[in-house]
């Protein structure tokens, strides 16, 4: 069971965090909304819970409730730019299939 | 794929609902966006990598527009359809044209309306039109750059943009087709750009030298809160007034005289402009100026030429800095950081002359041209709804005070200037004559005792108020302006319950001159306007006197006095109504003293015969429980 930063995404999110100044890492997690049902979550983590998993790459704790953690195992998180767009990325295993805007997934 | 910003905890928007929202910082000269992007706010950059783009519009005859840097690329060669420095004409009227600078560098449509519209090959555009165009532009890239539709932009705006201005500005946003969540002073945005409310009951000055305006504001910071203590500023001093001013000395020394041709002189002004940001760095620079022969005139300015030449407009700066001290009511020393915002303050000069006056090292750590609009995104971000409590509350306050015109042409303040707002405020009104069964509202704004001097914002009637002596009727006139300054005046009569309102929506051809004129008028004319008033109370005052007596002449004079004692008292008006003709305010109040003494003896007489009359045919005993009752 692993979830994975890649080193642009880990800079990225370090950078957020240095700005922000406060909070232990990144939280993911998964909502049961959205038009293909599931929705991801992604949020600064200012505490960790008793049973939150948590995976940490080139010192970015990244934070998933155990719950969660089923949907998202063996995903990739990514920075990346299109366009003047830029972000996170998921690159999740899981995913059957997604709506259009790739905004909620199913599995 | 979506690509995902990080939100705080338990903000997560679901999907398709993500609030984006910007901070636009709307300027004179450069226009910026900026939004909140996982957690932090940054400027979005265009498709060409700019983070700025100049205010410039260029409309080509096809219809096309174009905007930033293609429109300013176009201004040399075709300046009358390339528009720059709009916002110096939003929500002004044609009467103020001669006001600008605008008069001579583009042809104009005054005939179309109140409005001034730039003739342009594709028809006329007006000041809204043009910021219209830049915000749209603006838009566009802040679509792209966040790959979604925005709920809405916080504009920020002069915090001595006047109502006209600020509802221009809105009237440009919704050509634009975006939601204003919010219109912001610029130098709030930037207090809020640097966190500064982090500082309990710190006193900062916001000192902003843009392209075309200059703003100074003292807000203090208390529980979290900005509270905008005053502000003060000038509407046309900025940045192009140091490349006017250097571009005409440019002129003097390569001897071009004929600066009747545009493409030429904005030739000068963007020579000027390179000098002037080369001399921020380097003590002094070289330049080469094309001349109409096909040769070219090389020269040098050095720094010291260069702060000669922008010494004068760089006081007035500081004028304004003195009176929005005198108006919160501090001194320089209670000020605890100076915040530089604005291109211009790039300046050395600048930078020094304000370190200088209140006496500390001036904050320059933020990009002075991106501090405003990273504060609107802030701003922005918390009123989209993206934070977990909006902590921010900022208050504002109305630049100049409103008020009414009464008897005399006086203007009656209801709100005065540097309030707070949102505010709503009563005062009671009443009749001037008898029987009197409309009122006319005139609402002006401005600092001047008279309102001749003073600006008009709207007029309107309150009709149907049941007849009554005077001064027996009560009008409730009710002043309020919400959040983003813009006034409704409503009046009501209390007891018939007739109302009135307006919502001033303020008129944009009513302007008669600037507003910071206007304040520096009321300074300077403080004494004369207290005469002017003093003189205007006194003819309102001989008015009233001469009304009365002459309709109570009417009724009993012939009944009380004999024509002796009439001839005196009627030459006794006929005195006060050549003295309230002319021009002192002591030669009328003695002569409405005259008039009440020799008149003394008569309105005895009628008071005697009204209490005879009253009495007539009554006993003792009614007269006593008449009494015993009131």
């Amino acid at each position: 069971m692993a979830i994975t930063l890649t080193d642009k995404a880990a800079e990225h999110v370090k950078g957020f965090l240095d700005k922000r100044g406060k909070g232990v890492g990144l939280r993911l997690a998964v909502r049961t909304t959205g038009c293909s049902g599931m929705a991801y979550v992604i949020e600064f983590a200012d505490e960790v819970a008793a049973n939150d998993e948590v995976f940490e790459h080139n010192d970015i704790k990244v934070v998933v409730d155990p719950k969660s953690l089923v949907y998202l195992d063996g995903t990739e998180l990514d920075y990346t730019k299109e366009g003047l767009n830029e972000g996170l990325k998921f690159n999740n295993p899981n995913v059957k299939d997604e709506c259009g805007c790739g905004e909620s997934f199913n599995i | 794929m979506a690509l995902f910003q990080i939100a705080e905890p338990g903000q997560a928007q679901a999907p398709h609902q993500r609030r984006l929202a910007v901070g636009i910082d709307l300027g004179t000269t450069n226009s910026l966006v900026a939004s909140v992007m996982s957690g932090s706010a940054k400027v979005l950059v265009n498709e060409q990598d700019e983070a700025s783009i100049p205010s410039v519009v260029h409309y080509q005859e096809d219809g096309t527009v174009l905007v930033g840097s293609a429109a300013q690329a176009k201004a040399v060669a075709d300046p009358y359809n390339t528009i720059a420095s709009a916002k110096r004409l939003m929500g002004k009227g044609a009467d103020d044209l001669s006001d600008t600078l605008f008069a001579d560098r583009y042809l104009f449509d005054t005939d179309s309306g109140s409005l001034p519209a730039f003739k342009t090959q594709a028809g006329n555009k007006t000041a809204v039109d043009v910021s219209s165009a830049i915000l749209q532009s603006l838009k566009n890239t802040a679509e792209l750059s966040l790959g979604g539709e925005l709920v809405g932009a916080v504009i920020t705006v002069p915090a001595y943009f006047d109502d006209a201005q600020r509802q221009a500005t809105k009237d440009a946003a919704t050509v634009a087709g975006l939601h204003v969540l919010r219109l912001l002073n610029e130098p709030t945005a930037a207090a809020l750009a640097y966190g500064l409310d982090a500082k309990e009951d710190a006193c900062v000055a916001i000192f902003d030298l843009g392209g075309g305006t200059f703003d100074i504001s003292l807000l203090k910071m208390q529980r979290g809160l900005f509270e905008v203590m005053a502000t003060a500023g000038d509407t046309a001093l900025g940045g192009d007034d140091f490349d006017h001013a250097l571009a005409a000395t440019l002129a003097e020394q390569a001897g071009i005289t004929d600066l009747s041709d545009a493409s030429q002189q904005r030739n000068l002004l963007n020579i000027a402009r390179g000098i002037k940001e080369q001399l921020s760095d380097q003590t002094s620079c070289g330049f080469d100026i094309p001349l109409a022969d096909g040769g070219s005139y090389k020269g040098t300015i050095d720094r010291d030429q260069f702060n000669a030449l922008i010494e004068p407009l760089f006081k007035r700066s500081l004028k304004s800095c003195r009176q929005a001290l005198r108006d919160a009511n501090i001194e320089k020393s209670d000020v605890d950081a100076v915040v530089m915002v604005g291109g211009s303050t790039r300046v050395p000069l600048v930078r020094d002359r304000v370190s200088e006056f209140f006496g500390r090292t001036v904050l320059t750590d933020i990009n002075p041209d991106e501090v405003v609009a990273v504060g609107a995104a802030l701003q922005a971000d918390v009123l989209a709804g993206n934070k977990p409590d909006s902590e921010l509350l900022l208050l504002d306050v109305i630049p100049l005070s409103l008020g009414l015109e009464t008897m005399g042409g006086l203007a009656e303040k209801v709100i005065p200037r540097n309030t707070t707002i949102p505010i709503a405020r009563a005062q009671e009104f009443t009749t001037y004559k008898d029987g009197q069964t409309a009122l006319a509202l005139h609402v002006v704004q401005g600092e001047r005792e008279l309102v001749s001097d003073c600006r008009s914002l709207a007029r309107f009637e309150l009709r149907d108020i049941p007849p009554r002596v005077a001064g027996a009727v009560r009008i409730q006139v009710i002043f309020q302006v919400d959040a983003d300054g813009l006034l409704t005046v409503s009046a009501i009569e209390k007891e018939s319950g007739v109302v009135a309102s307006v919502d001033v929506k303020p008129s944009y051809g009513l302007s008669d001159s600037e507003i910071e004129q206007m304040l520096t008028a009321s300074m300077e004319h403080a004494s004369d306007d207290m005469l002017a008033r003093a003189l205007q109370e006194q003819k309102v005052e001989a008015d009233r006197v001469v009304e009365a007596i002459n309709s109570a002449l009417a009724s009993d004079g012939d009944e009380h006095l004999d024509s002796d004692e009439r001839t005196v008292i009627d030459q006794a008006i006929g005195d006060l109504q050549t003295a309230r003709a002319g021009d002192s305010t002591d030669a009328i109040k003695s002569a409405i003293a005259k008039v009440e003494k020799v008149s003394n003896a008569y309105v005895e007489r009628r008071m005697n015969a009204t209490v005879r009359k009253m009495m007539a045919g009554k006993q003792l005993a009614d007269v006593e429980s008449d009494t015993s009752d009131t």
